[in-house]
Parts: C-alpha cells; structure tokens; sequence
C-alpha cells in the first residue's frame, strides 16, 4: 500500500494530472442528476472507447484495397483468431452508438441542457452526432461488399444532382471516375484517420464543457433561465443541494456503460458481424443493395418522395436540418427548460420518433421494390386456376410470363409495388382493365408493345374473374339509368 | 507552467539584455520573421495538400476520363435482343480488381444499329436488370422502371437511361466510357442515332437525349 502511494506520489509530482483528476472526481453537480436519464452521454463515449479498440484491431488484418477488401473480410471472419467476434462487435458496437447518441440527444434536449450557457456544447454535440454518422457510412464503406459499392453509387447519384458542382462533387467523393480501388482508400483514410481524429477532439472537448459547466440540472416548470441570474443560481443549487461525481452519479454511469457494452457483446455473439455480402463487382448485376440499419430511412425516404421534389428536397432539407439544430441553442437559448412546458419540443420529438420508425419499417420491407423472381418463383396457385376456362388460364400464363407479379401480388405473393390483383375486376371495369394493360398510368408501364391482341384478351379474361370473395364486378356507369352501387362504391 | 514547482528567481530579464527600445524592436523583428516563416511553410505544405486532396475533380469537359473499349464481336449481340456486355474500365489501377469491371446492356434493334445504356439506374444508379419477357429493364432499389429503348417507363427515374456512345469498328462493337454515370455528368455525351419508326406509338414516352 505504502508502496503504491509512493509510486503514485512520484508519477504524479511529474505528471501533474492528479489535480484535475480529483477535480473532476469530486466536482459537486445538482443532486437530483445523479440519475438513470443522465447516463446516455457516459454509455455513448464508453461505447466510442470499445469502437477504437475494436477497430485498431480489425486494421491489423484488413487490407484496404479494391481488389483484396473483401477478400480480407473473409480471412478475417475464418482465419484469424477471433476475428469474426471482433468484426461483430465493431459492427454491432457502431449501430449501439449511433442510437445512444441519439438517445443523448433526445434526452439533452427535452432537459432542456442547450440552454444557457451550454450552447456550444450542443452545437458540438451536433458536429458529434454528424461525425458519428459519417463514422457509420465510410464504416460501411469498409465492408466493400456489393451493398457498400451500390451504396457508394448512390452516394455518387446524389451529389450528381448538385447544381453547377455535382460533377466535381463526385470526382470528389470517388477520387476518381468510377467507384473502385481509389474510392475505397479514401474512405479508408476518412474512416481510420480523419473523422476519429475529429471525433476523439471533439469528444474531449465536449467532455470538458460538461465538467466546466457543470451538469445540467434537473429541469422544474416555471424555473426560467435568464442570463443575469442563472450561473449564480446554478452554483447555488450545487453548493446547497449538491453530491459529488463520483460516486453519486458515476455509480449509474458506470452500470449503464457496463450493461450496454454487455448488451453489444451479447449481440456480436448471438448474430455474429454484418456481412459482408457478395464481393463488390458490379457485373454481378442480381444485387439487391440494401443499406445499413441506420440509413434505411433514408433509403425509403429517396423511394417515396415524389419524383420531382426530390432533387430539391435531397439537396435543400439536409441543410436546413442541420442548420436548425445548430442554431437550436441560439434561437431558444432561455426560458423554460422543462419539457412539461414546452409542448411544440415534445411533438418535434414524438413526430421525428414516429417518422423514423416507420419509415425504417418501410425501407426494412420497401414494398416499393419490384421482385424481381416472383413471375418464376410464385405459382399462380391452385384458386386462380380453378374453374377456370382455357382461355383465362391462358391469361394466367400471359401473367406469370410478362413478370406482371413482380409488382403485383396474388394470393400475397409476388410484388408490392403496385396493387394486389385480387380484387382488381371489382376495381377496373373489362375496358378499364384493357386501357390500363395497353397503356399503362398511375406508375405502371405501358403494354402495349409486349402484348399480342390474344394475350391481351387472354389476360383480361382472367383478371376479369379476380373480384375477392366473389364481390360484385365493377362496371361502367350506363348512360342512362341509375348508376350502380358497386361500381360507384368501387371508384 | 509548472505550479508547484518551487521557483527563487522570479522571471526577469537576462542580464545580458541591452536598451529596453532596441531590445523590444529586435523581438518584434523575430516574432515578424517567425510569422513569415511559418505562413510560408503553411502555404508550401497546405497548397499541394489541398490540390492533392482535390486531384481527382476534373473538369466537366465531354472527354475527360472517357475512352473507346470495345465489348466483342457483333455476333456476339444477335439483332433484336438486349445482351449484358462488359468491359474493364479503361481507367484502372493496381487495385481496382473487380471493382473496374463494368457491365452494360446492348440493345442490338436491326441491321447494325445499337444502343448501349450503362448498368446505373438515372434515379441513383443501382444496377438495372433487363426482362426480355415484359420488354423492361426494372431497378431493385426504388423500383425505376424502362422500356426497351431506355425511355423511363414508370418509378422515380427523372430521365431514361444513360447511354454510351459508341461506333462499329472492324466488326467489333466499341462504346465511349470510362465514368460513373450520373445525373451531372452521364455517360455520352451525344444523342445516339435512332431515328426509328416505332411499330406502335406508346403513350406519355418521353425520351431525353443523353446531355
């Protein structure tokens, strides 16, 4: 004992980080945020901590290179002793991270801890979150499989829709004309040099104006933060109604951080790493890209936005994103703090929670997509073809044949880009159905070309005996006469 | 800097030093040449730094990064059907591998007129798949729909597909390529030559010449 002392006396006197070390571990901050709320920040750095140890590991055995990437994946997942579960756990340990650094977020700022004076430790907080972001894209860069060489082309896409500088925007992001060995270097070197770099600065500094500033208390209705009074009534609250750091609140800390990194393990192990999936050459064309957990929203967020918003959208929205939540503090930077009283923070909230979820939901299934086997890998099905006369079952050939259940579902089988064929006579009258075979509309090609007048009768034919559970067939309104429910109904 | 380190003499200045004026006027020389020095060296490394980040941006003329490859023999694309064909890219490094492989699709019409359109999608270039059966090529990202003639047929593509230009040379089929197609910058840089007589006139086909 009296030897460590020692030994720590002697470090120390030349060292001189003692100090600080007791500065911070005895600095008071306000009692009631010695809470589970406020651990979100500590788990999001602990995860960062096992990021780099993972990762520093994973570049022992990785080759960055175009030709030899994925190749090295595969002989880091078999050959290497461990590799896959540390491959796992950097892959595992980002999604965690991503979503803790929300989390952090989402909890900063219904607390309200952007307020007076922590201002820019917000706004660097945001750089923090954009930077992990970036970490997460060029980190599935790395993987250089078919999904990250797609993903690269779409990066590649939007740039190209910048005005006056795509072009050079997407010499830029390759470095070089097309998506290959040089593309990948430079994301290597954004991935491993540049943006930890910043990341690990950024982080000490954000950590730093936490403990200068002290932790944001715990925010009460009608407690208002104004410029002249809040500091003094702060360091009051702390030296009245304060606890130490450590352990009040680092006992917390430190079981979230444990509990979360237990949980990445626990992940890693149980599904292993992420990918890689096939190698990264696009002659290969039966790839279905798909991107990582926290861009599919992204990815059906391109899908779904109408075709002539969408460049504008793709290029305006992002920065004004980022714009309101860097200026967030600068524009509310006093009043109340406690999200009891700021309703418009709740909704913003709850609205980007519902719009994330749902829309990951959708980019996990994206219904938009045309499946691309369905017309040789769903039979039409015992119910289409019963009772059927020749001619209808012609049209069911005329169906599977022209790849119509790519986009069209029968029996829940096939496609989900345009509707589900069956009830579509109760929908389409025997001419509807005809103009919009021929001619197609409402996002369907047109036929016409493809399709010989008997394949086209044949066809007809058949979807014309698709009504559900025997609904009524939908019919053109007479010109005289009472017009029909059903059809009415129908359209 | 050091706090606790026990310090007799307070910093004063060397005995050594001359008249206060001509003392501060030597100072501010070095701290002046100090600063030249070093914005020098800052310009000297952070120039080729910059232009060696930026190295790979061309400029938007027609011909940078693009070249004449050629995909094989005319017999290998039998008239009247659409065929994958694929080239290295004429621009390759040492580690490219795969990667510089690119496919395209070559839509032989009739009697030795083509059109070749590149693998990427015009909405954000996935690989599009031709169905020979229904006459499309269909995106898997977002669902980006074609006609045989790479005019878009429905989904979110703003144009048709893009097209390489290219020229029959010795009986062999060669394209004008080299680059990642995109909006800004797509892979031909003039209309191709296709002034065909449509068999049936489709409705709402609205084709854009490659820009």
């Amino acid at each position: 004992m009296r030897l460590i002392r020692a030994l720590g006396g002697w470090l120390d006197r030349r060292l001189q980080i003692g100090d600080t070390i007791l500065g911070v571990v005895k600095h008071r901050i306000p009692r009631a945020t010695a809470s589970w709320f406020y651990v979100f920040g500590s788990v999001s750095f602990t995860l960062f901590l096992i990021q780099i140890a993972t990762g520093i590991c994973l570049a022992f055995a990785y080759v960055p290179s175009g030709g030899e990437a994925w190749n090295s994946l595969h002989a880091l997942d078999a050959r290497q002793s461990i590799g896959w579960f540390l491959r796992a756990t950097h892959g595992w340990g980002s999604t965690f991270m991503v979503g803790l650094v929300l989390v952090h977020m989402v909890q900063v700022f219904l607390f309200g801890a952007f307020k007076y004076p922590r201002e820019l430790t917000w706004i660097l907080g945001v750089v923090l979150l954009l930077l992990t972001l970036g970490m997460a894209f060029t980190g599935q860069v790395m993987r250089f499989d078919q999904d990250a060489y797609w993903g690269l082309g779409i990066g590649a896409s939007i740039m190209g829709r910048v005005p006056l500088l795509g072009a050079r925007l997407v010499d830029l992001l390759l470095g070089g004309p097309i998506i290959a060995g040089d593309t990948l270097s430079r994301f290597f070197a954004l991935h491993v040099f540049v943006i930890p770099g910043l990341l690990i600065g950024f982080v000490g500094l954000h950590v730093l104006m936490v403990i200068k500033l002290g932790v944001n208390e715990w925010p009460m209705p009608g407690r208002i933060v104004t410029r002249d009074r809040y500091v003094r009534e702060y360091e009051a609250l702390v030296h009245e109604d304060g606890v130490p750091f450590v352990p009040d609140a680092f006992k917390r800390d430190l079981t979230a951080a444990g509990l979360a990194v237990l949980a990445v393990i626990a992940c890693a192990a149980a599904f292993g790493p992420f990918g890689p999936s096939g190698p990264p050459d696009p002659t290969i064309i039966q790839a279905v890209p798909r991107p990582d957990f926290f861009f599919l929203w992204l990815y059906a967020v391109l899908s779904l936005l109408p075709s002539g918003m969408e460049t504008p959208l793709l290029l305006i929205a992002p920065p004004i994103g980022i714009a309101l939540l860097l200026a967030l503090p600068l524009l509310s930077g006093f009043g109340e703090k406690s999200w009891r009283r700021r309703p418009l923070s709740v909704l913003v909230v709850l609205f980007a929670g519902a719009a994330f979820v749902s829309l990951t939901g959708l980019g996990a299934t994206a219904p938009w997509s045309p499946k691309m086997q369905a017309w040789s890998e769903s039979p039409p099905g015992a119910r289409a073809l019963a009772h059927r006369s020749p001619r209808e079952r012609q049209g069911v050939l005329v169906l599977q044949n022209k790849q119509c259940r790519n986009c069209h579902s029968l029996d829940g089988l096939g496609g989900h880009r345009g509707p589900p064929l069956d009830a579509v006579a109760t929908r389409l009258a025997h001419d509807d159905l005809i103009r919009q075979v021929l001619q197609g509309g409402g996002n369907m090609p047109a036929y016409a070309k493809n399709l010989s007048p008997p394949e086209v009768t044949a066809l007809v034919s058949f979807l014309e005996t698709l009504r559900g559970s025997d609904l009524p067939p939908a019919r053109d309104p007479a010109p005289s006469g009472p017009i029909p429910t059903a059809s009415s109904a129908a359209r | 800097m050091s706090p606790s380190a026990p310090t007799n003499d307070p910093p004063t200045e060397p005995p050594t030093a001359g008249p206060p004026a001509k003392r501060s006027g030597r100072r501010g020389f070095l701290m002046l040449l100090g600063v030249a020095l070093n914005s020098l060296a800052a310009l000297l490394i952070g120039v080729p730094v910059l232009r060696y980040f930026f190295g790979p941006v061309k400029k938007q003329e027609a011909d940078t990064n693009q070249a004449w490859v050629t995909l094989g023999s005319l017999t290998s694309f039998p008239e009247g059907e659409t065929r994958l064909a694929r080239y290295r890219n004429p621009f390759t490094g040492a580690s490219d591998g795969t990667t510089a492989d690119i496919p395209c699709w070559v839509r032989h019409i009739r009697g030795g007129t083509f059109q070749v359109f590149a693998i990427n999608c015009a909405h954000l270039g996935c690989p599009v798949r031709w169905f020979p059966q229904s006459g499309l090529f269909l995106c898997p990202c977002h669902g980006g729909a074609y006609y045989e003639d790479g005019a878009p047929a429905a989904g979110p593509p703003p144009r048709g597909l893009f097209e390489h230009r290219h020229k029959i040379e010795g009986g062999s089929l060669a394209i004008l390529a080299g680059r990642l197609p995109t909006l800004a910058r797509s892979a031909c840089n003039s209309p191709p030559p296709l002034p065909l007589p449509s068999p049936s006139p489709s409705p709402s086909r609205k084709r854009l010449p490659c820009v």
